[in-house]
Order: C-alpha cells, then structure tokens, then sequence
C-alpha cells in the first residue's frame, strides 16, 4: 500500500509540472484562439534561462527571473508577429507559430550550444522525506504545492478578479466583449505574457529533474496538447484534472505493462474524445466550431486553367533538359502536393481540421511496403493497396473524428496517427519496428529516375485534378455548406455528417497514394512517416499555399520542398526557414496563392 | 608525321589527364546536425580534422579530398533525397555517415540499389551488417551487439543474479537489453531478468520508472538511457537510494557527451564502456588529442573519435584502391586495415564491420568531474561473432 501511495505522490508531481505549462497554453487559446505551437519553445526557453542565471545567483531568483523572462518574450512573439494576423484566417496563426518554433530552436543552439547543460538542485530541497517508509524527495513535494498553488491562484483570478472576468468574457464570447468596449489587444497581451511565463515557470522548475537541452520543447508539446484538449480548452481545472490522469496512467501503467510510455497519453486522448467529445471540462462554445472562416466558393478560371495547362506541358518536358537531380526533387514535389491536396481538401472545402494527416500518408505507405514483402506483389498492385488500405483507416478514424469539429476534430486525428505510429513500433513481427521495412524499389520498367518522375506525375497529378474537380463541383459546394452553415445545410437535406465522412475517406485515399508512391521512391519506410513532424509539414504546406485556392497545395509543397532543400545547406538553416515562413505568414495572410490572385485583381483595376 | 601526330596526341592526353587528377575526389557525407548537435557537432570536427590533414599532406594519390556534407534533419526521406543528389549532381564517389539506426538502413538500402558504396560511421544496429547487411554498406562504430557483449562480461565477473533492465523504447534499445541478456545468460546460467522497463526515447518520467525499477529488488540494474533522459534518470535514482550497494553497468555512459554534462554528480562505481580521453596515454592519441585541441579548442568527445577514424578509412580505402570505382572501392575495403589515434582497425570481409574497439571502466567523480577509472581496451575483434557466424546472420546473395 505504502508503495503504491508513493508511486501516486510521484506521480502528481509530474502532473504539476506538465500541468503549469498546459495552464498558460489553454489560457492563450481560450483568449486568443491561437494554437501555439512555440509553447514547448517557451518552456525550452525556460530551463535554458534558468540555468545561466542559476550559475550566477541563487536557484530561486533564476526560476523567478526565468518566468518574468520568457513571459516578456511571449509578450514581444504577440506584439511582433502574432498581433499581425488577427485578421488572418485563424488557423493561420498556427504558422507563424511553427515557424517561431524554428527560429528558438536555433536560437537555443547558437546561445547555448548543443549539449546537455545539468542544472543544479533546489537548495534545501535536495533531500528526501519518508512517508510510510518510502522515500519521496523532498522537491516533489514542493512540485506538487506549486502546481495546487498555480491552480488556486488561477482559479481566484478568474473568479474574483476584473481581469479574470474580461479573460472569461473573452473565452466565451470575444466579438460581444469588443462591441462592449474592452480593447482587445491589452487583453491579448496580458493573456501572452502570463501564459508564455506560465510555461516559463514549468521550464525553470523542471531543471532539477532533467537536464536543460535541445529537444524539449517538441518532446513536451504534444503532451501539453493532450492534456489540454483532455480537460477541455480553456479550462484551468480541466487541464489539472487532464495532467493528473496522464501521470497517473503512466505512473501505474508502466508497473504492468512497461511498454505504455508510448502511448499511454494519446490513446487516454482518444477515449476521452470519444465519450466527452469536449474535453473532461470544456464548453462546446469555446470549440470553435468555425475554425475556419467562412469564404466564397473557390474558382479556377479561365487564368488557372490556361496556367494549369501550361504547368503539365513544361512539367512533361522537363525531363527532356533538366537535369536528373531536378527530376528526382520534382518527383518528391508531386508526392507532397498530393499529400497536402488531400488534407487541402477536407480543410479548405470542408472546414475538417486534421493535426494527424500522417496516419493516412503512413497506412498507404506501410500497405505498400507490406504487401511487397508479404505477398511478394509487384509495384502496380501494391499502389493500389496503399489508397485501400488507407481509406479504410479513414473510414474507420472518419466514424469517430465527425461526431467533433474544431481543434478537438483536429487533436482526434492527431490521437489516431500517434496510435498509429506507436503500432508500428511495438508490432515488430510485422513493420519491423524502427528498423522499418527496406528494399521496396519499384518495377524495373519504373526504376529510371525519368520514368518513376512519369509515373509519380501522371498519378499525382491526375489525382489533384479529381479533388480540385470535386471541390469545384456539385460535391465540393455540399461540403462547403456543411462547413459554413451546418443547421442550414441539414435542414435542406443534406446528411451533413456522412459529407464530411466522405471528405475524409477521400482525403485519406489521396494521402494513401501519395505514401505509397513515396515508398517507392525512397525504398524503405520507417514509423516517422507516421509522426507528428510529418502531418505538421503537410499542415504548413496548405496553409502556407493558401486554405481557399485550388492550387494552394501545389505552390505550397513545392516553395516548402523548395526552401527545405535549399537552405539546408546554410548554417542555421532552421531559422532561415522559420523567418521565411513567419514573413510569408504577415505579408500574405491568405496563403501565397492568394498573392496570385492579389496581384491579378489589382492588374485588373489598373487597366 | 604520324609519329609527330601520335607524340603530340599523348602530350595532349597526359596534360588532359594531370587536369583531371588535380581535381578533388569528391566524397558525400549525410548526417543529422540539426536533430542531434550533441552528437554530431564533435563528429563534423573530427572528420574536418583528419580531413585538412590528409589535403595538407597531398592529398591522396596525388588529388585532394573534398567532402560534401549535407543534414537530413532527422528524416531518412531527406536522407535519401540527399543521397540522390550527392550522386547525381555532386558525382560523389561513396556516401558516408549517419547518426540514427533507421536513416543508417535507409542509405545502406539506396547504396545497395544503386550501387554506390556506403561507409556508415556513427548507426549501432546490428541490423546494418548483419540480418539486413547488403555488399555495398560497411560500418565503422562498435555496434550495439559489440557494446553490450563487452558489458555483459563484466556483468557476469559480479556476483549479481537478479538483473533489471531499463532502455529507452526504440530499436537501439530493444537491440541492446536483447544482445546483454544473450551473453550475460550464456556466460552466467544462472541470472535471473526480473524486470524491465521502456521509457520512451528523451521521455522518461524518471521517478516513476526509478520506483518501478526498485519494487522488483534487483542485485543490479543494467542501463540503456542516454542523453537527458540519463541525467533525470541519474538524478532521481540517487536521490531515491536506487543504486545504494547495486552493481550498475551502463552502455557507452563512459562517453563525454553523456558523462560530462552529469559533472559532478556522474554516477560511481558504474561499470561502463565508454572514452576516457583524459588519461588514454600514446604518443598516437597524443597527437591526435593535440592536434584537435589545437584545432577547435575544445576537449574530445566520442564523435570527434568516430568522425576521425571516418575520414581515416575513407582515405585508406581511397589509397588501396588506387580508383574512385565503386567495385575497386568495395574490394579494397574488404579486408583494409590502418592506423587511428586507437589501435589500427580492420574491416571483416566477412560482415563488413570495423573491429573499433571501445573502453570499458568504472565511473568516478574526479575534480568535480565525471571520469572513467580502472579502464581498458577492448578490441572489437574479441567480441564479434566468428566469420562464419556472422555470415551466417547477412542475407544470402
């Protein structure tokens, strides 16, 4: 008993800890409605800070200098960047974000270098305390009554203060509290600095239990994300209550089955969602239903398709005088543009956010490789069985992820590509774990880098043509109703939830072909096409190429794979990148095809 | 004037072909830089090292060296994108490098189907050279097979029966508790593995795992965790008395990437393979530890090892060679033997694998830092399976 008391005081306090940085990114949403993917960057920032002032001055000051600083640094990403895109559509914020991500993890690298840096312990609390006999150290402790006092002091200020009231009213309801008067933007600010310094505070304090380094801040951020979206975004309590079921379930889960730390969170994540599709605490209005806005049908014209006709004709000739570098990059464009067409399709269209993306891109690419190896099939075939194999994880993922909309549709997705990725791992018979599956090289009729270019264009393309065609259609137009107005749309018939399946089945089909074309061109594939870094690329491809244009997906693989190969040559190419897409994100806040069609509307108000 | 025209001919041949030597051999180098500089940074420094050296001296049969060096981020799709262009555009003549096990296989399986060499100097999967080895993929590191047969015979020496395992969750992990068991059991019937635990990789929720590890009472733990997750794992482990009069072994903590960051709260009394660089004393690694203090002033770490010995081969096998042809490149590399700043090194023919050694020693705090005493060399060569074994486990054809 008194082991299993202590396994539980151990586990609360990497509840407290997980839960100060999950309190300041569900304050910011709650306020702003940005998902901030920099927040396991605040937190990195965090213990890094603290450990250069603590080699100074006392461990304390450091943790408390720490907090004030990464909560000014919050406070200066708000007011540089992020203050700039309010008008954006929202998700796109979502970008800019990521591409601060890349920028601190540079930063980090430049001011810090790249080892480990082991900070020191908590003075006077290096110790440990029996309790029924059981060792607990004494800093545990201390975690544990710093998180109970966050949450009360949150708690308080949100019930009893003005601020705290504005906060709510923000939540709840941020276009009637501006018609009321309250100025937005100090709000805004507020809300960033206590947030940014919130994760601050949880970097500092975890210095005594691990050392300061490079990858905290992506290692944390999907936890954090979890534990948000378990206990409802925006609510403080929601995300305590969520922080201590993860650490529970991991803190006894690992007692049984020890291979749980994979996915114990994620699969917690997805029973949830399931049974609350709003979170332990969450309110359906602070859902966001509307994640995405909503926008006129898109069109194509006669500018698009002349440009479109144009694009296939030097893409056929191209292999003619470029040279076979090029080809193999482009071929690698195509995979992406199908990949992000997909993903374009169910969000632009139908307003179906998907922070798991890979999971489809994965199923197709895993089907392929399995079953050329399994059955010993030739490529042709196995290209049919990635989109197969790859729907019918639709299918499946679609049945759960339409009873939810928003970011809690989104985090679904998200649950189900990390269960995915983890069965790759632990199902070692089968995906051969991380050593992944090799030697999936196409037929030999295909093996020239020239005719896999062919074959990568012609199944690419004429796929992205079929969604630009249904988006454009009767189809597309019934789907964007259920987007825009979904009352109305089943009121005049339309069996809203079975389009928006059927828009998810069609985007898994297409990421399915994609990953099965991909397979063959690498040759071996390995669960990180299933990780998280891997839907967050083709997030950043569609927003980056613009949510409301046809071609949207196409300029944003291509100027991404573009970028990407290209600066990564550079030192410190990772901030290059994060600046590019930052600027991109302020000055074309509609997606670079929207300063297409920018640049054409105003050539047609001049003449 | 058939013979002026023949003579004139030759005169035009050999300047056409004294152009071509002055050429650089160009050689491709993919690496993870950006996803684990901790690692890979003291790497590039050793192979940059080696590299001014071998040009400064001449170069290698009368042409410079050039290495083109490239960072997959982590990704093995990059990498082989990479590879692609490094072939294609850059006309390297081998591949060289990677730092994870599975971006290791991804380029081993590109060289083998396009038929360029692959020279892999930092992946530890066993995977790479034997159950997934290919004709056109060597390795350079002591993989994990060689790392922990080392340790486990250590293990076997204690008096320990009641063994607990913890790794972290992934390939490197699974290779590396399954390759102890093996040889701990075989050398020691009697050892009994009463638990086991797989926090995931740069994840570890220490305390619990620490109290999870306590609750199955073993005479010893045998530790796989590296990086941060070995210092929160060293912290709470300490803190809660985990390792008080336990016999803990511990893969490559001996390393200065991992157990110099632990300063002076590194572990004692571990037993662990690893580099202790700070009091390895030959006039050969004399020199080297000169020449690369000299260089970067900064102190050695493993990497700079590895990255060395990488740069090393590749001018061996360039050397033996005499010609930048894959096939030439793979039969001189079978069999080659030269010198590093360790003892000379040699690539089995047999299962393409470096005899590289590593050492294995105590942990211990010294100045307020962690070192590693009552060390010794083991050559690579004591713990690899015989040639026929080995071959046994690479695929047939």
């Amino acid at each position: 008993m008194a082991f299993y008391f202590a396994q539980f005081l151990t586990g609360l306090a990497s509840a407290s800890s997980l839960f100060l940085v999950a309190a300041g990114l569900s304050i910011i949403f709650g306020v702003t409605r940005i998902v901030n993917f920099a927040h396991g960057s605040l937190f990195m920032l965090g213990a890094f800070i603290a450990y250069s002032v603590s080699q100074h001055t006392s461990f304390w000051l450091a943790v408390t200098m720490a907090a004030i600083a990464v909560g000014t640094i919050g406070w200066c990403m708000e007011r540089g960047v992020l203050r700039k895109l309010y008008a954006a559509p929202e998700l796109f914020q979502l970008v800019a974000t990521f591409g601060l991500v890349l920028i601190i993890q540079d930063a980090a690298l430049w001011i810090w270098g790249p080892m480990d840096l082991l900070g020191p312990r908590a003075p006077g609390l290096e110790g440990v305390v029996r309790i029924f006999g059981e060792p607990i150290p004494e800093y545990d402790l201390f975690l544990i009554t710093i998180g109970l006092v966050v949450l009360a002091a949150t708690w308080w200020t949100f019930k009893r203060t003005r601020f705290g009231i504005l906060v709510r009213a923000a939540t709840e309801d941020p276009e009637m509290l501006q018609a009321l008067g309250v100025k937005p933007s100090t709000l805004f600010q507020a809300t960033f600095f206590i947030g940014a310094a919130l994760a601050g505070l949880g970097g500092a304090l975890e210095l005594p239990r691990q050392p300061a380094n490079l990858m905290m801040d992506l290692n944390i951020i999907a936890e954090v994300f979890v534990v948000v979206v378990i206990g409802g975004m925006g609510s403080i309590i929601g995300a305590f209550l969520a922080a201590l079921l993860i650490s529970q379930l991991n803190a006894f889960g690992i007692l049984i089955f020890p291979e749980i730390t994979l996915v114990a969170a994620f699969a917690a994540m997805a029973v949830v969602l399931i049974f609350k599709p709003y979170g332990l605490m969450g309110k359906l209005s602070i859902a966001t239903p509307n994640a995405v806005e909503i926008a006129p049908p898109m069109t194509f014209g006669r500018i698009g398709s002349f440009a479109g006709v144009s694009l296939m004709i030097v893409l056929v000739a191209l292999p003619f005088f470029a040279p076979s570098f090029v080809v193999v990059l482009l071929s690698d464009i195509f995979i992406f543009a199908l990949f992000a067409a997909g993903l374009h399709y169910m969000m632009g269209t139908g307003g179906l956010i998907s922070f798991g993306h890979a999971a489809f891109f994965g199923l197709g690419a895993y089907g392929a490789a399995l079953v050329v190896k399994g059955f010993g099939v030739s490529m042709p075939m196995a290209l049919v069985a990635a989109p197969v194999l790859a729907g019918f994880g639709a299918i499946i993922i679609g049945w759960f992820a339409i009873r939810l909309s928003g970011v809690y549709l989104a985090m679904l997705t998200l649950a189900a590509a990390q269960i995915l990725w983890s069965t790759a791992i632990q199902w070692q018979s089968v995906t051969g774990g991380d050593d992944g599956i090799l030697g999936i090289w196409p037929s030999t009729w295909a093996t020239d880098t020239t005719a896999f270019y062919y074959l990568a264009l012609a199944l690419c393309s004429t796929t992205i043509c079929a969604l630009i065609y249904l988006s454009l259609g009767q189809h597309g137009l019934l789907l964007r109703a259920t987007r825009d107005a979904a009352p109305r749309a089943a009121a005049l018939g339309i069996n809203v939830k079975a389009r928006q399946w059927l828009a998810i089945i069609i985007a898994g089909v297409s990421a399915g072909l994609a990953g099965g074309i991909f397979v063959f061109s690498k040759g071996s594939v390995f669960p990180d096409v299933l990780a998280i870094p891997n839907s967050v690329d083709a997030l950043v491809m569609v927003l980056l190429g613009g949510l409301h244009a046809p071609v949207g997906p196409i300029i944003g693989a291509g100027v991404f794979a573009l970028l990407e190969d290209g600066l990564s040559r550079l030192p410190y190419w990772r901030a290059l990148l994060g600046i590019t897409i930052v600027i991109v994100a302020i000055y074309a806040p509609n997606g670079l095809a929207g300063v297409f069609s920018k640049l054409r509307v105003l050539r047609t108000k001049s003449t | 004037m058939t013979f002026v025209r023949t003579i004139a001919t030759a005169m035009l041949l050999s300047v056409f072909a004294s152009l071509a030597n002055a050429e650089p051999i160009k050689i491709g180098e993919i690496n993870s830089y950006t996803r684990l500089p901790a690692f890979t940074e003291p790497y590039k420094k050793g192979w940059q090292l080696a590299l001014e050296e071998i040009n400064a001296s001449g170069g290698i049969n009368g042409r410079s060296v050039e290495i083109i060096s490239r960072d997959d981020a982590g990704k093995p799709g990059n990498a082989v994108k990479i590879a692609e262009e490094l072939i294609r555009r850059d006309n390297v003549v081998m591949l060289t490098g990677t730092f994870f096990s599975h971006i290791g296989l991804a380029v081993s399986d590109f060289a083998k189907q396009n038929k360029v060499m692959f020279l892999a100097s930092e992946p530890l999967t066993d995977a790479l050279v034997w159950s997934k080895g290919n004709d056109y993929t060597f390795r350079l590191r002591p993989s994990t097979y060689m790392q922990a047969a080392m340790l486990a015979a250590e293990a076997a020496k204690t008096d320990a029966v009641k063994w607990a395992t913890v790794a972290p969750n992934y390939a490197y992990g699974k290779d590396a508790v399954a390759a102890f068991k093996q040889v701990l059991t075989k050398l020691k019937p009697e050892v009994k593995f009463v638990d086991e635990q797989w926090p995931a990789l740069f994840k570890i929720d220490a305390g619990v795992t620490v109290r999870a590890l306590e609750k199955s009472k073993p005479d010893a733990i045998y530790n796989v965790t590296f990086g941060p997750d070995l210092g929160s794992f060293v912290r709470e482990g300490t803190v809660r008395g985990l390792f008080k009069d336990r016999t803990v072994v511990s893969l490559l903590t001996g390393e200065p990437e991992y157990l110099e960051p632990l300063k002076d709260e590194a572990p004692k009394g571990w037993i662990v393979t690893g580099y202790p660089w700070y009091a390895i004393d030959t006039p050969e690694h004399n020199a080297f530890r000169k020449a690369y203090e000299a260089r970067w002033n900064e102190s050695l770490k493993m990497g700079s090892m590895v990255g060395y010995n990488m740069m090393l081969s590749v001018a061996a096998v360039l050397k033996e060679a005499k010609s930048t042809d894959t096939n030439a490149l793979i039969a001189a590399m079978k069999g080659l033997t030269h010198d590093t700043p360790m003892e000379p090194i040699t690539y089995r023919d047999a299962d393409h694998q470096a005899t590289m050694g590593s050492w294995v020693g105590k942990t211990d705090v010294i100045d307020g830092k962690g070192q590693m005493t009552n060390w010794r060399f083991i050559d690579g060569a004591s713990v690899l399976p015989s040639p026929e074994d080995a071959k046994a486990m690479r695929p047939k054809g």
